[in-house]
């Protein structure tokens, strides 16, 4: 074999495009940032295995037309309430809110793995080729690194959007965010925040992730004050929320369902929005279940409504979602409670110190005389996540419709 | 943490696929050739270089090539399962990167350990699982390695530590593997594989550090195929010379086409640890075919023609084929019959594992505490609560 011509084809990569980064070069700093020439012909291949969503396709909470779409008492105080809606699917919508976030602001920039080329899933296309290969840049595979590198430039007063590619990978970030960023104002009585600092990241469950692609980590991070945890549920949501979560002047995990990221689509409002933070919103109004769920998750959800509703005559529920997991929305919550006496929460984790335990004993305490029945909780089971049984292992309507007959039969 | 263990070392004992396929070979023959590995083989950093005149066995040699071509087949059927459907989820194929695998385990004895990362179906066949358990695996069905649980990422042999998906996860591992190895005064090395990309996870420095300062039995090996996922080697790190990275641990530069150098400087890296001398790094040159896995055509940051140059010029299995024909070890007909024989092994190893059952339920919840110590119910539901809900 000709191991000379095998070594002439290998340095030849490295020969031309390897010179040692020198910061403060403007100009090497550029090169240095080197950005792809395919991100449209990259498009054009097979989407990512991020699957398909049925109950998205059908849902009600869609907003199919521009009417539909501004018939939102959130976006009449907004500029958008007169303005053009575009059709979006949800990982264009979040593209949307970072362009304008980049746009409108200066200091702003996004990094992560591959994300000049687009991103695992697409949520940066383009971007590189608008904004420069100095403000949309790819990182070394290096969690830890991207999350404490953020947390610098934005404790000097830059917004850095950070892309983990997988909340599955967020762990080797675990430290940094939760010690660095979360602590940081508090630490420095002030004189430092990465309020800056917005952390993207797919999560949940797609029908065959396996165990490193299917997590939905909220849990680990809602134990930590100081953070905000965020997850959108369609593209409207999802564009209004990042600008939010980008702005925010603390520290925000955005987490992505990546199964609605091409199976929710929506027309989007084109111009410059935020939803807000810390607030749930109501999806369906109700009077003897209140049920909280947030993410992909309000889908099943409200499939196992409509079950109910169908097979327990008579039965009305009312469907929230929580939108912004930390700090979360108690009042609108208990008082949804106050009114129907029964609550069922689900999210995908795992069932023990998932969120909903946090809702289940708020709620407990907020609404103890009130409460007809036992608080549900339709989770994940306590297992790894397994390729072979993931539909199994996610809270399905079914499972979701039994929580509901449970509290109204008890 | 026994139990597990011991019950996949009697799966794997009980039908040995690529063992079995071995035997075909077994006739005399100690007959072997002396040859002189190209110079540019190695390159090395802070030691002297594996001498090149290196003998090749003819059995030996048979072997390597045997294995080549299964494992070739068998990644080009997995391929095709995907398309089919048959493999959900993600799916990292080992095409063009045969020698490293093959290589490595013919310098290693079944007590040398070996943990990779997610691109795993290489080293796990040659640790002894058999193609179809692999596949089985790779399906979802209960006759896999972890019994369908896992899928792609998630496979383990005796003395092998698997396939990890998260990438830099199996170096400090490792490092701890080698550590116990020495602890036990068994004369064993821990050769832990990681990616051009993942050497820039910081665990892979602290593992360094560890293996340096207490002289571990450590053989790092860095499997540069240029990319990680879309990104080249140049654009992610500070210095591609991936053998010089440990600093203050000597590196080897190893052409990782060439099965032959694979071997040969692992058998060296293994002397050096046992000589008391600590821990290597190694960097195998190598280069995958295909995309990063199945969502990837792996033609968007490179060209079709480097892949098809590679393919032509460097190929491992083309490569030890010329030299065995070369060296009169076989002829060109026994070799296209030991082609004829993986593809028979590998088709009936997927028509198998189409036909086999999917895992059961209670599998679900096996595995997760040592077997008498788990939770009675999980999710604060019962067990027999499962069957109802996923009937209906
Ligand atoms: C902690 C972590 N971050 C990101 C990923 C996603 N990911 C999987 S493979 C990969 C690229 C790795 O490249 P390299 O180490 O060169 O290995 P190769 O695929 O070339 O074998 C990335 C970014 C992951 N699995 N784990
Ligand atoms: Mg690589």
């Amino acid at each position: 074999m000709q191991t000379s011509r095998l070594y002439s084809l290998i340095f030849r990569n490295f020969t031309k495009t390897y010179y040692k980064p020198k910061f403060g070069n403007l100009n090497i700093h550029k090169n240095y940032f080197h950005a792809t020439r395919a991100t449209n012909e990259a498009d054009k291949t097979a989407p990512p295995a991020e699957g398909f969503m049925t109950e998205v396709a059908q849902s009600k909470f869609v907003k199919n037309t521009r009417e539909e779409a501004l018939n939102n008492p959130e976006l009449e105080e907004t500029n958008v309430a007169q303005g053009e809606t575009k059709k979006m699917n949800m990982f264009q919508a979040i593209n949307d809110a970072m362009r304008i976030a980049l746009d409108t602001d200066d200091t702003a920039v996004i990094f992560g793995e591959d994300v000049a080329f687009g991103g695992v899933f697409r949520c940066t296309m383009g971007l590189t080729e608008m904004f420069g290969k100095d403000r949309v840049f790819n990182t070394p595979l290096t969690e830890q690194g991207i999350a404490g590198f953020g947390i610098g430039m934005a404790a000097m007063g830059h917004t850095a959007i950070a892309e983990i590619q997988f909340a599955d990978y967020i762990f080797p970030a675990f430290d940094q965010i939760v010690n660095e960023a979360a602590k940081y104002r508090y630490r420095s009585g002030g004189i430092f925040d990465v309020g800056g600092l917005t952390v993207r990241s797919p999560c949940s469950a797609v029908g065959h992730g396996g165990h490193y692609h299917s997590q939905t980590p909220e849990g680990y991070f809602t134990h930590t004050p100081g953070l905000k945890i965020v997850m959108p549920r369609s593209p409207i949501q999802a564009k209004g929320l990042l600008l939010a979560s980008i702005r925010d002047r603390n520290p925000v995990i955005f987490f992505e369902p990546k199964i609605l990221y091409r199976s929710a689509v929506e027309q989007v409002p084109i111009d410059d929005y935020e939803l807000p933070l810390s607030k749930a919103e109501i999806l369906k109004t109700g009077k003897d279940v209140t049920i909280v769920g947030y993410g992909s998750q309000i889908y099943i959800l409200e499939k196992a409504i409509q079950i109910a509703e169908k097979n327990i005559p008579g039965l009305s529920c009312e469907l929230i979602d929580l939108r912004t997991i930390l700090p979360w929305d108690v009042d609108m919550v208990a008082k949804s409670v106050n009114k129907t006496g029964r609550l069922v929460i689900s999210h995908e984790a795992p069932q023990t110190s998932g969120f909903s335990a946090e809702i289940s004993a708020s709620i407990m305490e907020r609404c103890f005389l009130r409460l007809e029945a036992p608080i549900q909780r339709v989770c994940g089971w306590d297992t790894p996540f397994p390729l072979v049984f993931e539909k199994f292992y996610v809270p399905d309507a079914i499972r979701c419709f039994d929580a509901i007959k449970e509290v109204v039969e008890y | 943490m026994l139990l597990p263990v011991s019950r996949v070392v009697t799966r794997v004992a009980a039908c040995r696929g690529s063992f079995l396929f071995r035997g075909f070979s077994s006739e005399s023959s100690s007959e072997s050739v002396k040859y002189t590995l190209p110079e540019t083989s190695f390159k090395t950093y802070k030691c002297d270089p594996p001498p090149l005149e290196i003998e090749v066995k003819k059995n030996e040699a048979l072997d390597m090539y045997k294995d080549m071509v299964l494992m070739r087949r068998m990644e080009t059927t997995a391929d095709n399962l995907y398309k089919m459907k048959l493999i959900r989820g993600f799916c990292h194929l080992c095409t063009g990167q045969e020698a490293v695998p093959v290589g490595m385990e013919a310098a290693c004895t079944r007590d040398d350990a070996i943990i990779t990362a997610y691109r795993c179906h290489g080293y796990t066949l040659m640790r002894g699982a058999t193609v179809h358990q692999i596949f089985a695996e790779l399906m979802g069905r209960s006759t896999g390695i972890s019994y369908g649980k896992g899928g792609s990422m998630h496979m383990f042999a005796k003395s092998f530590y698997g396939g990890n998906g998260i990438v830099g996860a199996q170096v400090p591992v490792g490092a701890g593997i080698a550590f116990t190895q020495k602890y036990l005064g068994v004369k064993n090395a821990t050769f832990i594989i990681y990616g051009d990309g993942a050497a820039n996870q910081g665990q892979v420095f602290e593992a360094f550090n560890m293996a340096a300062l207490w002289e571990l039995p450590a053989i790092f090996v860095c499997e540069n195929n240029f990319f990680g996922m879309g990104t080249s080697a140049a654009r992610s790190s500070a210095n591609p010379n991936y053998y010089t990275r440990g600093e203050y641990v000597p590196g080897i530069r190893v052409n990782g086409m060439d099965v032959l150098a694979v071997k040969h400087s692992c058998a060296w890296a293994k002397e050096w640890t046992f000589s008391g001398k600590g821990p290597m790094v190694m960097e195998m040159v190598t280069y995958r075919y295909g995309g990063h896995s199945m969502s990837d055509p792996g033609t968007t940051y490179r060209t079709r023609e480097e892949v098809q140059h590679m393919r032509s010029t460097n190929d491992p299995i083309t490569g030890l084929r010329t030299k065995i024909l070369e060296w009169g070890f076989a002829t060109e007909n026994d070799l296209k019959q030991y082609e004829k024989e993986a593809r028979a092994i590998v088709d009936e190893a997927a028509e198998k594992a189409k036909n086999d059952p999917y895992p059961k339920e209670s599998e679900l919840w096996t595995d997760i505490y040592v077997r008498g110590t788990e939770p009675d119910s999980i999710r604060g539901r019962e067990c027999e609560e499962i069957g109802t809900v996923h009937k209906s």
